[in-house]
């Protein structure tokens, strides 16, 4: 597997640091300069660019978050003249307000080098055929990675999402070798390839790179049995860029965070204290490189752990392991915490596939949990004990995944609605507020 | 030879039965008989048709879940103890009958028609049984020509 840039993707410790101080000075002031809205709270925490001397010192600063990007809305985050912007870019806005990116053309730039650095970790070369179909347009999947696909020098099919039928007749035609999109939507062109009667050898396709939604190691099993192919994560976030934030090597254990523009760190969501090395928190990361947008201390809200340990791909960059989820995604369920990426795993692990649903509603005043998971042809049989014996089974399952009693439903195939982009898997119907 | 029944998942919930019949009716598939056992959520709709390959494959097509199941058609004579003296043979030879379901004939109304779900790999033992003692065992041409 090849390297897009090897000397900094390889570089030894020190080197990054020194890289890292260096930025991060340059950074906290041109924020300090140029954003007052930041300013503002660096002043209310009474420090000043000249506290920070290293990364050392980046605990001082203040954090941003969710909150902050809707205050400042639309503009109020902008750290250069409008005029040097040559793009905006904007999140689906599934969690409230949708969030304006700005973005030079610098940042664009370095922006595709971290999705030409991801495709190049999954084995992309420009011999390659890469279809991205993430969509494109607001959403930075479509745009990011087919920037990065354009650096390695792949022939370049931009799908975008949708129309699955071109997609697979896209695949097969140009005999795509690399596929980009949600992991929900490469099980479900996997799906339908397989309704078609393709076999995985049949597939052209010998790598996927997916992200934009939080999926189980079941999930990449099953799709990369189903594909016959290799599927890569990766992961960022339109506040700080878009995908390639972070990406996985060959040796899928963990995604190298692109350590030269992004500095992370684990704290403790609820005390903000910054955690030691190897403990799960949320994920912080304070942007050194982007100029139109810059990001301090940004909190993902997406909880992980970050290990420094030696890869055997050679990359230096420091590796988070994939998110549980999002802390928006979690719910917490007769106060209990449940990720939607538990329940995934219970029903891989039981045989079903990823095609599932989570309804929470509020009963006299209880919490109930519905878990909607599609039959499949392979585990139907014409015994109804034996069904009801999986069912039971499964239940069992998830009780002893998430500590509560969930209602499991046998539904028909295609029942629940397949997603182009992310999938949505969590229905919550209580009124809470 | 054994009957092919088609075992149909569905969810417990308004029209889907509808939904399977229409797909029927529009490909022109004659049922000869029709069982239905549910749970809360789901059941499972079982029946024997004209033309059984077809009807899986249309089905299958329209997005239903099913599986084909051998078991043993029995006609019987439309009299008193009719059903009990089969019983009574598949007892003797310690054939276990999981679920049945009856229906009309079609041409002649002297009989009935039973369908039986015997133990796994058990119909063509069930079916010699009978024989034996000289009761009429329906194969699937049968069934088509109804």
């Amino acid at each position: 597997m090849g390297y897009y840039q090897k000397e900094i993707e390889c570089a030894p410790r020190g080197e990054i640091v020194a890289l890292q101080n260096e930025r991060l000075l340059a950074q906290v002031r041109h924020v300090w300069d140029n954003v007052p809205y930041y300013r503002k709270k660096m002043e209310e925490k009474n420090v000043t660019p000249k506290d920070i001397a290293s990364i050392d010192d980046l605990h001082k600063l203040p954090f941003l978050s969710k909150k902050d990007l809707r205050e400042a809305y639309p503009y109020g985050l902008l750290a250069v003249p409008l005029a040097d912007c040559v793009r905006i870019q904007s999140t689906s806005g599934t969690t409230g307000k949708r969030v304006v990116a700005f973005y030079t053309q610098e940042d664009i730039d370095l922006w595709e080098d971290c999705c030409a650095r991801a495709i190049m970790a999954a084995g992309g070369t420009k011999e390659d055929v890469c279809q991205v179909s993430y969509g494109y347009g607001l959403f930075t999947g479509g745009p990011g990675l087919n920037g990065g696909s354009h650096r390695v020098g792949c022939l370049t099919i931009p799908t975008s999402s949708g129309n699955t039928e071109r997609q697979i007749m896209f695949i097969n035609d140009l005999r795509a070798t690399i596929l980009c999109c949600t992991p929900s939507y490469a099980a479900y062109l996997g799906e339908s390839m397989k309704e078609m009667g393709m076999q995985p050898e049949d597939i052209p396709l010998k790598a996927g790179i997916f992200g934009a939604e939080a999926w189980s190691e079941e999930m990449r099993r099953d799709i990369e049995k189903t594909l016959g192919i290799k599927a890569y994560d990766i992961y960022g976030l339109t506040e700080l860029s878009g995908p390639g934030v972070s990406f996985e090597c060959e040796a899928q254990q963990g995604m190298h965070i692109n350590e030269d523009h992004f500095i992370a760190e684990i704290i403790d969501p609820d005390t903000e204290e910054v955690l030691p090395e190897g403990e799960q928190g949320e994920l912080v990361f304070t942007a050194v490189t982007k100029k139109a947008f810059p990001m301090m201390r940004y909190r993902t809200r997406d909880i992980c752990v970050l290990t420094r340990e030696q890869c055997p791909c050679g990359r230096t960059h420091v590796r988070m392991k994939k998110p549980r989820g999002r802390s928006d995604d979690m719910l917490i369920i007769r106060g209990v915490n449940v990720f939607p990426s538990q329940i995934e795993t219970v029903l891989l692990n039981h045989g079903y596939a990823a095609n599932y649903q989570i309804l929470v509603d509020r009963v006299n005043n209880t919490d109930t949990l519905d878990v909607h998971v599609e039959m499949t042809p392979e585990m139907f049989t014409d015994n109804m004990g034996e069904i009801a014996q999986m069912q039971r089974k499964l239940v069992e399952g998830l009780r002893s995944m998430l500590g509560i009693t969930a209602n499991v439903t046998l539904v028909a195939p295609k029942s629940i609605t397949r997603s182009e982009g992310k999938a949505v898997r969590v229905i919550d119907n209580r009124k809470l507020y | 030879m054994a009957i092919k029944q088609i075992s149909v998942f569905l969810e417990n919930k308004p029209g889907t039965l509808l939904e399977m019949t229409g797909v029927l009716a529009k490909e022109n598939i004659d049922m000869r008989a029709l069982s239905l056992s549910e749970t809360k959520d789901f059941g499972i709709a079982r029946f024997i048709a004209d033309d059984v390959y077809k009807a899986a494959s249309v089905l299958k097509e329209a997005g239903f879940i099913n599986s084909l199941t051998p078991v043993v058609g029995v006609e019987i004579p439309d009299d008193v103890g009719g059903l009990d003296k089969v019983l009574r043979v598949l007892n003797e030879a310690k054939i276990n009958v999981e679920y049945m379901y009856a229906f009309l004939g079609g041409g002649t109304q002297e009989h009935a028609y039973f369908v039986f779900r015997v133990g796994k790999d058990k119909e063509k033992e069930a079916e010699s049984a009978l024989k034996a003692k000289g009761i009429t065992v329906v194969t699937q041409d049968d069934i088509s020509k109804v």
